[in-house]
């Protein structure tokens, strides 16, 4: 083959690849605006995955890309590997899952940028200053996706403990560690390459993730999830930058959009900033100062108890419900009896809806996918804010093992830490039936006025229990 | 700076924009679905996994590309299939008779 021919050729093939990519990038917008309603949404993943499917054909007539055999071979190792954890996962563990995701995008993109780099040693070359600060970012935001994920992996999981973990001097050292990757950055980039250098910069990187969710405690696991979930996205653009690929920049631009509007609207839920979620250790303060409260509140204050019978009769003969779910149901694989209760009252011609509270669940939307799998229908669900004017001429609320979301001292104590977060009014129905273990304190470690409310009957016990018994005495009705 | 990276700058910016007005209206029913699915195209790194994998000579960037193809296909995959598997669950109340 002569010089110009093969120029001729390298010219189609590269043009090919561009066009390819604007189609795939085309059909990845095309997907996630599917994504945004329930009746196209599964067509829109599947456009997304096709999406994908192009760019990475297309990638492969790369001319410069001559390792088939190594990389389709990898590729279906992933695959392997990727389509087993998604069929065994259960619906309850869907926050680690995405969390492992996006740590393993994470990882991929550091690694494309510390691969690139590593062209370098050892020859008498170096990238440019924008090179450079794309393969210094991609480490970067990559390593803290990655280590971060996978400690927030462990907290959902359950290996380590979910409260935040805290020590003196804390936020001083995370600022020392990003000044000294900065500095070795900063280095890199006047000084010429260095090999343990770079390999520091990794490190810190790491280890600054592990520092970043560390101090933040499991209830607020939903906004840790969106924002890693972001961050994988800008470590994916990073990754873009580095190796020059427009593809890899928008779709990362596209990830890392949705994952900030989502931890928006997580932060929002919970009414608090970004930063105090990042920085406050929230909820650390609980055993000490929750209980305190319980103890000196529970003496003067009376609870009334409903047995299953009698709530049985109450629900039974209600004309309307509103089911408040909360994570305690999902801790207890209740969704399932919650569907079996609500099928049998509305056979008896009771109008049942779910109330969903922004932040039930381990991740945003997590409680919608948890009732799905119960076979309930969306359109039964209900957001907060479509819901909260509706509780006053409800019947009853049921409440099964949500306690902060619904406790109304968000709206009355201005000195409590919940105070000003919206919640779901349950208190304003005509009864409320809170079904749950203990009078025990929610994730924000503050007393429920609502279980004390003239209107409040608790029902003490496990949610799969109660609601299961609660099942049996509405069939006899 | 160079000139790449200045373009590079613009794609990344104008993207995050749309990105931004594609999801922003996006019902809390399917806060999960998005993020499984901006997920697994998170997974997109895989391209440039590709591109340093597909080296004609043995080094260790083929070997860290060859890792990371690994690594971001379990995230493509797993991601696009959980989100389908979570997605068939979604079902408007069927209509009895």
């Amino acid at each position: 083959m002569n010089g110009i021919e093969s120029t001729g050729l390298n010219n189609v093939i590269t043009n090919g690849i561009q066009i390819g990519y604007l189609v795939s990038a085309c059909l990845f917008f095309v997907g996630i605006k599917r994504l945004g309603s329930p009746a196209t949404a599964r067509q829109g993943n599947l456009i997304s995955s096709v999406a994908m499917l192009l760019a990475i054909v297309v990638t492969l007539l790369d001319l410069n890309v001559v390792n088939y055999v190594t990389i389709l071979g990898c590729i279906a190792i992933g695959s392997a590997i990727g389509a087993v954890m998604a069929q065994r996962v259960e619906m309850t563990a869907m926050p680690q899952l995405v969390g492992l995701f996006n740590g393993l995008g994470g990882a991929a993109s550091a690694l494309v940028a510390i691969g690139e780099l590593w062209r370098y040693f050892g020859t008498a070359n170096s990238p440019d200053t924008g090179g450079m600060i794309s393969i210094l970012l991609g480490v970067l935001i990559g390593g803290v996706t990655l280590s971060g994920s996978l400690i927030a992996f462990a907290k959902l999981q359950g290996t380590i403990s979910g409260a935040p973990v805290t020590f003196p001097f804390q936020q001083a050292f995370n600022a020392a560690l990003l000044v000294s990757f900065f500095v070795g950055g900063g280095l890199l980039l006047t000084g010429g390459l260095n090999q343990s250098m770079f390999l520091g910069t990794i490190g810190i990187s790491l280890l600054l993730g592990v520092m970043f969710v560390l101090p933040i405690g499991g209830g607020d696991m939903p906004v840790v999830i969106s924002l890693l979930n972001s961050l994988s996205g800008l470590a994916a653009s990073a990754a873009g930058f580095v190796v020059g690929n427009s593809m890899l920049i928008i779709a990362g631009a596209l990830v890392g959009a949705s994952g900030i509007i989502l931890t928006v609207i997580m932060c929002k839920g919970m009414n608090r900033s970004l930063t105090n979620v990042l920085f406050a250790a929230f909820g650390s303060g609980e055993s000490s100062a929750g209980t305190g409260v319980a103890g000196g509140k529970t003496t003067n204050q009376s609870v009334k108890t409903v047995d299953p019978e009698e709530g049985a009769m109450m629900l039974g003969y209600a004309r309307s419900v509103v089911i408040v779910p909360g994570y305690g149901m999902a801790v207890a694989q209740a969704q399932h009896a919650v569907r079996e209760l609500s099928d049998q009252l509305e056979r008896l011609g009771v109008e049942v809806r779910y109330a969903i509270h922004p932040v039930a669940g381990r991740m945003p939307g997590h409680m919608n996918v948890l009732l799905a799998e119960a076979n309930v229908p969306y359109d039964r669900l209900y957001d907060m804010e479509d819901i909260n004017p509706q509780f006053e001429t409800t019947d009853v609320a049921l409440v099964i093992g949500a306690n902060d979301v619904v406790n109304p001292a968000a709206r009355t104590a201005k000195d409590s830490p919940i105070y000003g977060m919206p919640i779901l009014e349950a208190d304003r129905a005509k009864h409320t039936i809170v079904i749950k273990r203990s009078l025990g304190t929610g994730f924000a470690g503050v007393e429920n006025e609502l279980f004390y409310g003239e209107k409040t009957m608790m029902m003490f016990g496990g949610a799969k229990d109660m609601l299961t018994k609660l099942v049996s005495e509405v069939k006899e009705l | 700076m160079n000139d790449p990276t200045i373009a590079a700058l613009f794609i990344f910016v104008l993207a995050s924009f749309a990105g931004f007005e594609v999801i922003n209206k996006v019902p809390p029913t399917l806060h999960t679905p998005l993020m499984s699915g901006a997920n697994a195209i998170s997974g997109i790194a895989v391209l440039g996994a590709i591109v340093i994998a597909g080296d004609r000579e043995p080094s260790i960037t083929m070997i860290l590309g060859a890792i990371a193809i690994v690594l971001a296909t379990i995230n493509v995959v797993g991601g696009f299939l959980v989100t389908d598997r979570m997605l068939q669950m979604f079902k408007k109340k069927e209509v009895k008779a």
